[in-house]
């Protein structure tokens, strides 16, 4: 008894295939406005050299925080830690591909939640794609990356947007869904437009559990900007991979503790940006 | 059902939980839809607006105060209290002003910048009636916005909304479960069951002519000698006698009638005093003449004297009291047992 061999991977090949040459130019454009992305991000934080740019991201993040200075001292430590291992431009290329992608994953992911928020139709077929993306294993984004876009940053980025996109969408969809009733009836009984209720009464009350959706949202940008390397982004996801194949202790030591860095000062920033209750 | 709220009236929805009061309120504006029938606010039908009109009717005509305050938690109290102008468009100067304007009215002055969550309960609620009224509306509608208040605010709430709606002459419609409550503060009270009205009508014609037995079953455990006047409980002043006749007429009238003490008038019913049997038995016999024994100095009670300020002087007085208008003319009387007669309820009708 033999199983007859079903030849899935050529049926998949072909369908991709036809979407290249139909849709290619689409994926061009889109290729390219990535691309631009994140040479914008790098260009700008690029443009001072790493002792003024610490100085200048202290001096942010000592007002964003409020007065954290706590915070602030750790930034300043933990960005010049990155220049003495000699990391900085790894680690300008990996906040500048995490910013690139949480950014698209926020523009996209928040304005979905708000309307699977006010739309049960919506919200009926979101549901299951989140909940069907959360049981993937974030190294499966990889796949139909590579395959309608190659290797390099764009693909990788184009995974790490997918993956990044659903808490963003999930905690904005719960935040407005929580908004208490009657906030809700004291916007209608003083007789706003849906606009204005959203703006002026949705949103700022469901802030805090949208900000916890960007916070998840960066969070896991930047670890699937790291995972990206395997398909050739850029950065110090790289270093760690280049590090891991060579055995190179010294090197993935290096650039794994510049990812924690990172990770910190993006997580800590997120969270005190966060109004409290 | 079928009713009308008058202008410059406080209308209160009574009712046990689950009775349809808010439904009902919540129509007024409709926050609920009502599934048919009209509701006229000068001649205009809510229930029938587009959303452009209705969204017009709520900024300008009504506004609403809510149990749980529902204060907008990312706004200062100024900010709160301007939200509904904020809404319409005015800009943010005029809109302060006049949002000072109300915050003064509730005496929340020295406040604006203040984090609604840093107030107590009964600042809140001054916070939630100020945004209410900023927007100065002809009508305001108040669900339960008193009973997340502990006692002795929400009496004090009760007692200002009150004061407030003497100047401002508002039309307000309040939800309310405490009968007491919507005794004190209520021109008319609707008593609501199942979603339907049992009874509209002032404090006193509810209480003493209850439409039903839930009715009367729901005021029956009303301290009423809060809300019952001195008009209430008084018996017809008979029989009288005039100050013209003889000390011999008044003896007879007060024998017949078997009673220990009668009232004397003059021709107007204007009170002259009062006479006791003694007296007149001892002047009859000494030959003196009625003024000799008239008691001129008679306990009088206003008719709209609260029977819990009578009850005292009643207890205190050896004699009836004299109910009678300003100008002195005697209305009725006033005896221990008229008083008790009128506070227990009627088994029968
Ligand atoms: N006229 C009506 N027709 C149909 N359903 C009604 C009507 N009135 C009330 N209801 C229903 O009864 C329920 C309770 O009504 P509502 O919340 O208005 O009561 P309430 O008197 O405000 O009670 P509470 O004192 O608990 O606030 C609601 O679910 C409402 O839908
Ligand atoms: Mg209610």
């Amino acid at each position: 008894m033999v199983i007859p061999e079903i030849p899935i991977g050529k049926v998949v090949e072909s369908g991709v295939y036809w979407l290249n040459d139909n849709f290619g130019f689409l994926m061009d454009i889109f290729s390219k406005f990535i691309d631009f992305l994140i040479s914008g991000f790098k260009d700008i934080l690029m443009f001072l050299p790493p002792i003024a740019f610490i100085f200048v991201i202290s001096i942010l993040v000592y007002i964003v925080s409020r007065r954290d200075l706590k915070l602030t001292i750790g930034t300043a430590i933990g960005f010049a830690l990155i220049e003495s291992m000699d990391l900085w431009n790894l680690s300008i290329e990996t906040i500048a591909l995490v910013l690139a992608s949480a950014l698209v994953a926020l523009v996209v992911g928040i304005p979905t939640g708000i309307m699977a928020a006010k739309n049960e139709t919506i919200f009926s077929i979101v549901k299951p794609v989140l909940d069907f993306m959360q049981t993937m294993p974030s190294f499966v984004y990889l796949i139909p990356a590579v395959i309608f876009f190659g290797l390099g940053n764009v693909p990788g980025l184009v995974a790490t947007i997918v993956f990044a996109m659903p808490p963003a969408i999930r905690l904005t969809n719960l935040g407005i869904r929580q908004v208490p009733v009657e906030l809700r009836e004291v916007a209608n009984a003083f007789g706003t437009t849906s606009m204005q209720k959203l703006i002026k009464v949705e949103l700022p009350v469901a802030l805090p559990t949208i900000m916890a959706g960007v916070n998840q949202c960066i969070m896991l940008s930047l670890s699937m900007v790291v995972i990206a390397a395997m398909i050739g982004a850029r950065g110090l996801g790289y270093q760690v991979l280049v590090g891991i194949q060579r055995v190179d202790i010294a090197q993935g030591f290096e650039a794994g503790l510049g990812i924690v860095i990172i990770a910190i000062v993006l997580d800590r920033l997120t969270q005190s940006i966060t109004p409290k209750e | 059902m079928n009713f009308d709220v008058y202008e410059g009236e406080t209308f209160v929805l009574m009712g046990l939980s689950g009775s349809g009061k808010s439904t009902l309120l919540r129509c007024l504006n409709r926050l609920i839809d009502p599934s048919d029938g009209h509701i006229l606010i000068d001649g205009d039908d809510i229930a029938t607006m587009n959303d452009k009109e209705l969204r017009e009717a709520r900024r300008k005509k009504m506004s609403m105060v809510f149990q749980s305050f529902a204060l907008l938690p990312h706004k200062t109290v100024i900010d709160n209290v301007a939200f509904g102008l904020e809404v319409q468009g005015i800009p943010k100067e005029e809109r302060y002003t006049k949002a000072e304007e109300a915050i003064v009215k509730v005496g929340l002055k020295g406040h604006e910048a203040s984090k609604t969550s840093q107030l107590s309960g009964g600042m809140q609620q001054r916070v939630g009636l100020a945004r209410a009224l900023a927007t100065d509306p002809d009508i305001l509608l108040m669900d339960e916005a008193f009973s997340a208040l502990d006692p002795l605010i929400r009496s004090e709430m009760q007692d200002e909304l009150i004061a407030l709606q003497d100047k401002l002459k508002k039309t307000i419609v309040f939800v309310s479960h405490d009968l007491d409550e919507a005794l004190k503060i209520g021109d008319r009270i609707a008593i609501m069951k199942d979603g339907v009205i049992a009874q509209i009508g002032t404090a006193e014609e509810i209480l003493t002519n209850p439409a039903d037995d839930y009715v009367s079953e729901f005021v029956a455990g009303v301290d009423r000698t809060k809300i019952l006047t001195a008009e209430n409980v008084m018996k017809r002043p008979e029989p009288v006698v005039s100050i013209n006749s003889g000390l011999t007429v008044a003896m007879q009238l007060m024998k017949k009638h078997g009673i220990s003490s009668i009232f004397v008038v003059d021709p107007e019913k204007t009170i002259k005093g009062i006479l006791l049997i003694d007296d007149a038995v001892k002047a009859v016999k000494e030959k003196r003449t009625l003024h000799d024994v008239l008691i001129t100095d008679v306990p009088t009670v206003a008719p709209d004297e609260p029977v819990k300020d009578i009850i005292p002087m009643v207890a205190e007085s050896q004699f009836p009291l004299a109910v009678v208008n300003e100008r002195n003319k005697l209305l009725g009387v006033i005896v221990r047992g008229s008083i008790l007669g009128a506070l227990t309820i009627k088994e029968e009708d």
